[in-house]
């Protein structure tokens, strides 16, 4: 292994210096989470603190061990690590300890270790594998077939586990696979519908409709010239502010969804009529798809709220989160936004929080350390994370888009993807915008189990990448 | 590759979207909106709230009247309740395990209701029993969620006095709204002196400040205790009844319907005020009381209708002094006057009848013997007083008379639910009649019938401004209270516009009314070794049976007690209402009953008006 000045230059320290302002600044509010203010002991080696930083340690063991491994090895023993991590989320259904009511954790001593773990990196080694075959096309049906196959498995497994948000994790590989070639209507089509389903019974119509007009700009914008997606735009904002004119002039109260709605009626007709006159293709569809988008909003709004019945809506709301539930989930996301909101701009100060000491949030240095960094950094501090995160995930598509290999460029866009839906569904939980569903922020999250994983993920992709000029095969 | 780039693009505006959306949250949730910076505050720290001790009750003489006994309310905080054993919470609380059930069922009821939080206590069991409470204590360790709650109930020393006590209950929705020191669940005064003087009775809520963790555990003081405010006992009240005084009159009135207001004149304090049927207070205190709440208010004998103060009657006979004091104030009339009385008093076809005495009478014998001609020719004589333009502005004269008196308007007693009866003005007259009437038209007002309405207190009022030659303070229930001082309006003086000459016939009269040997009409209220003053009436009463009235005060000169007591269905004034006034005078300054007097006191204790006539 060529331990040279150029192996070392070739890494991208970049990423690296952005792993570890994660890892530190985790560690720090994990600390915070474990302070007692009332007994302000300094550094007790039985707290969690204590741990993560022992799971830090193995972390950069894990490192150094990824980068003596020849890149070449991630490329040959990917089915066998697929195969070995869906056996032991198998066996682990029948061996493993239940934590929060979810069998998938093994215990070896003192150690405990989660194979969804491993298997993230190994699905994500295995679809990389797969689809970086030069005879590799969406097109053909065994090739689909087979992503399939691989991508179902371990979801399937895990489910079996009941750790659903762990399986949900899976689903966000939809993303490497539209950048390798999957319909992107697929892809709109499975996101909108799930985003609209759940929005529409948390918000009210105008945001829905709104994300639907701006999300059919956005397909246009990539399909038709710039000029007139601009023009449509302005008739689309004319629409809107001409409504509420009349509606300021004969003096009612605004109606901010009949005016979105005017908004879509305006862009519409003269879309249609540019789409006719200039027979531009991508123009029906995206009228279809918008109004149809519009059509299933109003009618999901009107099923829960007229059809159901009030224990049903209840019912519905209490499973996504949503609904404020007092002694159910709904009592974690509330103390949850109330510890973030209490921050305030610059926060209370390091170790000065209240709300996530005592317990109040729940799960607060795991799931919901977010809380933390909102307590006691304030909106300066949860912005930074936000932005870290941000970076870190470009950075990797970037890094990802400069692959001379295939193989590289899908896994890292695996790697990011991952980080990706960890990122939104645990600080979306925590400031209520996403559904609660216990799973660990990268880096942040008290946890060897899920460090080690992230590292191990992000490490592989740094090795490939210290290789990016050359063919991995 | 320019369809691949811009794949790219979309993965990318979609982590990007994300971010955005997220920071335009924080920024809503830390900068923009301010309502998670409080919902913070009551989170960690937990108020927790000491209830003061309420404000005795003294009675004039310093007897204790009402205090406190200690009361332990079960309260429960849902969020921190556990699995438990049911069976042994039953039994320590002794109720059955369809009770428990119905118990927690309303707890989730009023949970999802949004009346109670699940992090906050509130009542789980009203008012434990001692047993209740000493078997808890010891098992409480066992039941996660559940702590006791000390407050004060009221203790009644003595069966009586509950009109003016009041009661005290849980607060309403409408009294938090009105005043924000109150929480759902306090208690405060709702009638009575209770309610009258609950700003000073009720003391000051003590709060202690503690750090709590999400499950409700103590951490400890909030900052060593610095902002915890403690508690501050309710001021002592001292009352101007005589509890003992109050309790005699209340056992002559027993079984019978009425009212007593004795008066101290000098001073307008409230010696006693009985409205029969009573009740005791102490069924107000505690569980017992919405039960026997519905008990008493739906009693056909209205037991909760305070009568002194509500109950209007028209004030028959005992009004005839006033009338009297009006005349020779307008000079209409001298002590000396002297009017024929034919069995009545007659003009033309008219005809208003009396009983058989001597005639003629001067001012003195016309009222020890109540006659009802000498009152109209006094009546009318006002009225049509040439100095008078008008039928109007003469019985405006003679109604302002009446105002000064204090009838017509609420006296300003201290309870809340004063009436204030009713004084016809001359538009009354001229909307009855279409402006064509005279005095003859309203002589019944003369003899204190006709439209005229009064209530017991003011009555009562009105004898002890007899007593007093003109001067009254105005009625009221309180003495003293603990480091402050009563109601101004109660220390003010009022006057009549009589000249105090003009008294000492009527005075006279009322004392011949009693004493009189020929043509007296309450003998029965003579009192050895006291010179007492008064005058029978007789409510004219429609449905039945006229009320006994009788007023008086003693002793004549520099009098102590002025007193009017009201009968229902009592027949004459000399029947109930005469005696029962004269043994609670008798009482109140000989503290006990004359041997020759036994018998008549022995007669009202046993009278019985109401099961007799059923």
């Amino acid at each position: 292994m060529p331990q040279n000045n150029s192996y070392i230059k070739s890494i991208d320290w970049l990423t690296v210096f952005t792993y570890v302002l994660l890892v530190a600044f985790g560690w720090f509010n994990i600390y915070a989470a474990n302070y007692n203010p009332e007994n302000p002991v300094f550094f007790d080696t039985s707290r969690e603190y204590a741990k993560q930083l022992m799971w830090i340690a193995l972390s950069l063991v894990i490192i150094w061990v990824i980068f003596m491994t020849d890149s070449k090895f991630y490329v040959a023993f990917s089915y066998f690590l697929y195969g070995l991590s869906v056996f032991l989320l198998f066996t682990v259904i029948f061996l493993g300890k239940e934590i929060n009511g979810a069998k998938s954790w093994f215990e070896l001593g003192p150690v405990r270790f989660q194979p969804v773990e491993l298997a993230k990196v190994a699905t994500a080694l295995t679809l990389s594998r797969l689809m970086s075959r030069y005879d590799f096309s969406f097109k053909k049906r065994s090739n689909v077939l087979r992503v399939g196959l691989v991508w179902i498995l371990p979801i399937i497994c895990i489910l079996l586990q009941n750790d659903t948000g762990s399986a949900l994790v899976f689903f966000i590989l939809v993303l490497p696979l539209y950048r390798e070639g999957l319909s992107g209507s697929i892809l709109v089509f499975a996101f909108i519908g799930a985003v609209v389903s759940v929005l529409t019974l948390v918000y009210p119509n105008v945001l829905i409709l709104w994300l639907i007009i701006i999300g059919i700009y956005v397909f246009l914008s990539l399909k038709i010239n710039i000029k007139l997606v601009g023009y449509t735009a302005l008739v689309g904002f004319i629409g809107f502010g001409l409504s509420y004119l009349v509606f300021r002039i004969i003096g009612k109260e605004p109606r901010w969804d009949l005016f979105t709605l005017l908004a879509a009626v305006f862009i519409s007709v003269f879309l249609a009529v540019k789409g006719i006159s200039k027979r531009l293709k991508p123009v029906l569809p995206a009228l279809l798809f918008m109004w149809g988008g519009i059509a299933f909003t109003i009618s999901t709004d009107y099923f829960v709220e007229e059809i159901l019945s009030e224990y049903q809506r209840n019912r519905i709301n209490v499973l996504l989160g949503f609904k404020d539930d007092p002694l159910g989930a709904g009592y974690n996301v509330n103390q949850s936004k109330i510890a973030i909101g209490s921050g305030g701009i610059l926060g209370k100060g390091y170790l000065d929080g209240t709300q996530t000491k005592f317990d109040f949030v729940p799960e607060q240095s795991t799931d919901f350390i977010f809380c933390t960094v909102g307590e006691e950094w304030g909106f300066i501090g949860t912005s930074v994370v936000v932005l870290l995160f941000m970076f870190l995930m470009i950075r990797l598509i970037i890094l990802a888009e400069k692959q001379h290999s295939v193989f590289s460029r899908i896994y890292g866009y695996c790697v990011a993807s991952i980080f990706f839906f960890h990122f939104s569904i645990n600080i979306g939980m925590t400031i209520g915008l996403a559904p609660v569903i216990g799973i660990p922020l990268p880096f942040f999250s008290y946890g060897g189990s899920s460090l080690w994983g992230f590292t191990t993920l992000l490490f592989i992709f740094l090795k490939l990448d210290t290789n990016r000029g050359e063919l991995i095969r | 590759m320019e369809n691949l780039n811009r794949r790219t693009l979309v993965v990318a505006l979609i982590y990007i979207s994300i971010g955005i959306a997220f920071v335009i949250k924080l920024f809503i949730l830390q900068v923009y909106d301010p309502s998670y910076k409080f919902s913070a505050e009551s989170n960690t720290r937990r108020e927790i709230i000491n209830y003061p001790a309420r404000g005795l009750v003294y009675d004039r003489n310093g007897t204790l009247v009402v205090s406190n006994q200690a009361n332990y309310d079960l309260m429960v905080v849902p969020k921190e309740l556990k699995p438990m054993d049911t069976v042994s919470f039953c039994r320590a609380l002794n109720i059955s395990k369809d009770e428990l059930k119905d118990l927690f069922n309303e707890m989730r009821v009023k949970i999802r209701n949004r009346k109670i939080s699940t992090i906050k206590p509130s009542i789980f069991y009203k008012q434990l029993s001692a047993e209740q409470y000493g078997y808890l204590q010891e098992k409480l360790y066992k039941f996660d969620g559940f702590f006791v709650q000390r407050r004060t109930l009221r203790k009644y020393e003595y069966p009586n006095a509950g009109h003016i006590l009041g009661y005290i209950g849980e607060v309403s929705p409408s009294t938090i709204k009105k005043d924000d020191y109150y929480i759902n669940g306090d208690y405060h005064g709702i009638n009575g002196i209770e309610s009258t003087y609950e700003k000073f009775l009720r003391g000051k809520k003590g709060y202690e400040y503690v750090l709590v963790d999400v499950h409700g555990r103590e951490k400890g003081a909030f900052r060593d205790g610095r902002f915890d405010i403690p508690a501050e006992a309710g001021k002592d009240i001292k009352l101007t009844i005589d509890i003992d005084l109050q309790k005699y009159g209340e056992e002559l009135m027993a079984n019978k319907i009425g009212s007593v207001v004795a008066i101290e004149p000098e001073s307008g304090e409230i010696l006693s005020m009985i409205s029969a049927p009573s009740y005791d207070p102490s069924l107000f205190v505690g569980k017992k009381r919405a039960g026997n709440f519905v008990e008493l208010s739906t009693d056909s004998l209205k037991p909760l209708f305070n009568r002194p103060i509500m109950a209007l009657y028209p004030p028959g006979s005992t009004f005839k002094p006033l009338n009297a004091l009006i005349g020779l104030q307008e000079g209409v009339i001298t002590p000396q006057s002297k009017f024929e009385c034919y069995m009545g008093y007659s003009v033309g076809s008219f005809h208003l009848g009396c009983h058989h005495h001597t005639s003629p009478l001067d001012l003195r014998q016309s009222i020890a013997g109540s006659c009802n001609a000498y009152y109209c020719h006094v009546f009318r004589d006002i009225i049509d007083n040439p100095k008078n333009e008008t039928v109007q502005d003469g019985f405006e004269l003679w109604k302002n008379y009446l105002v000064r008196f204090g009838f017509g308007y609420k006296l300003g007693v201290d309870f809340a639910n004063e009436k204030r009866g009713f004084v016809p003005n001359h538009k009354t007259y001229d909307k009855i009649y279409n402006k064509s009437w005279s005095s003859l038209t309203v002589v019944s007002l003369a003899i204190g019938q006709g439209e005229l309405l009064t209530t017991p207190l003011q009555i009562a009022n009105m004898v002890a401004t007899i007593s007093n030659k003109g001067k009254y303070f105005t009625p009221h229930i309180i003495k003293e209270i603990e480091n402050d001082t009563i109601p101004s309006k109660f220390t003010q003086i009022h006057e009549t516009g009589v000249d105090t000459v003009n008294f000492r016939p009527v005075i006279e009269g009322m004392e011949l009314a009693v004493w009189g040997t020929g043509g007296n009409t309450a003998g029965i209220a003579r009192i050895p070794g006291i010179r007492i003053c008064g005058k029978t009436g007789t409510a004219e009463n429609p449905h039945g049976e006229d009320h006994s009235v009788f007023v008086a005060f003693a002793p004549k000169d520099n009098p102590k007690i002025a007193i009017a007591v009201y009968v229902e269905n009592g027949g004459f004034g000399s029947t109930y209402a005469a005696p029962i006034a004269s043994l609670m005078v008798e009482k109140y300054l000989k503290k006990e009953i004359d041997p020759s007097r036994k018998w008549i006191e022995k007669r009202m204790l046993e009278g019985d008006l109401i099961h007799a006539t059923k």
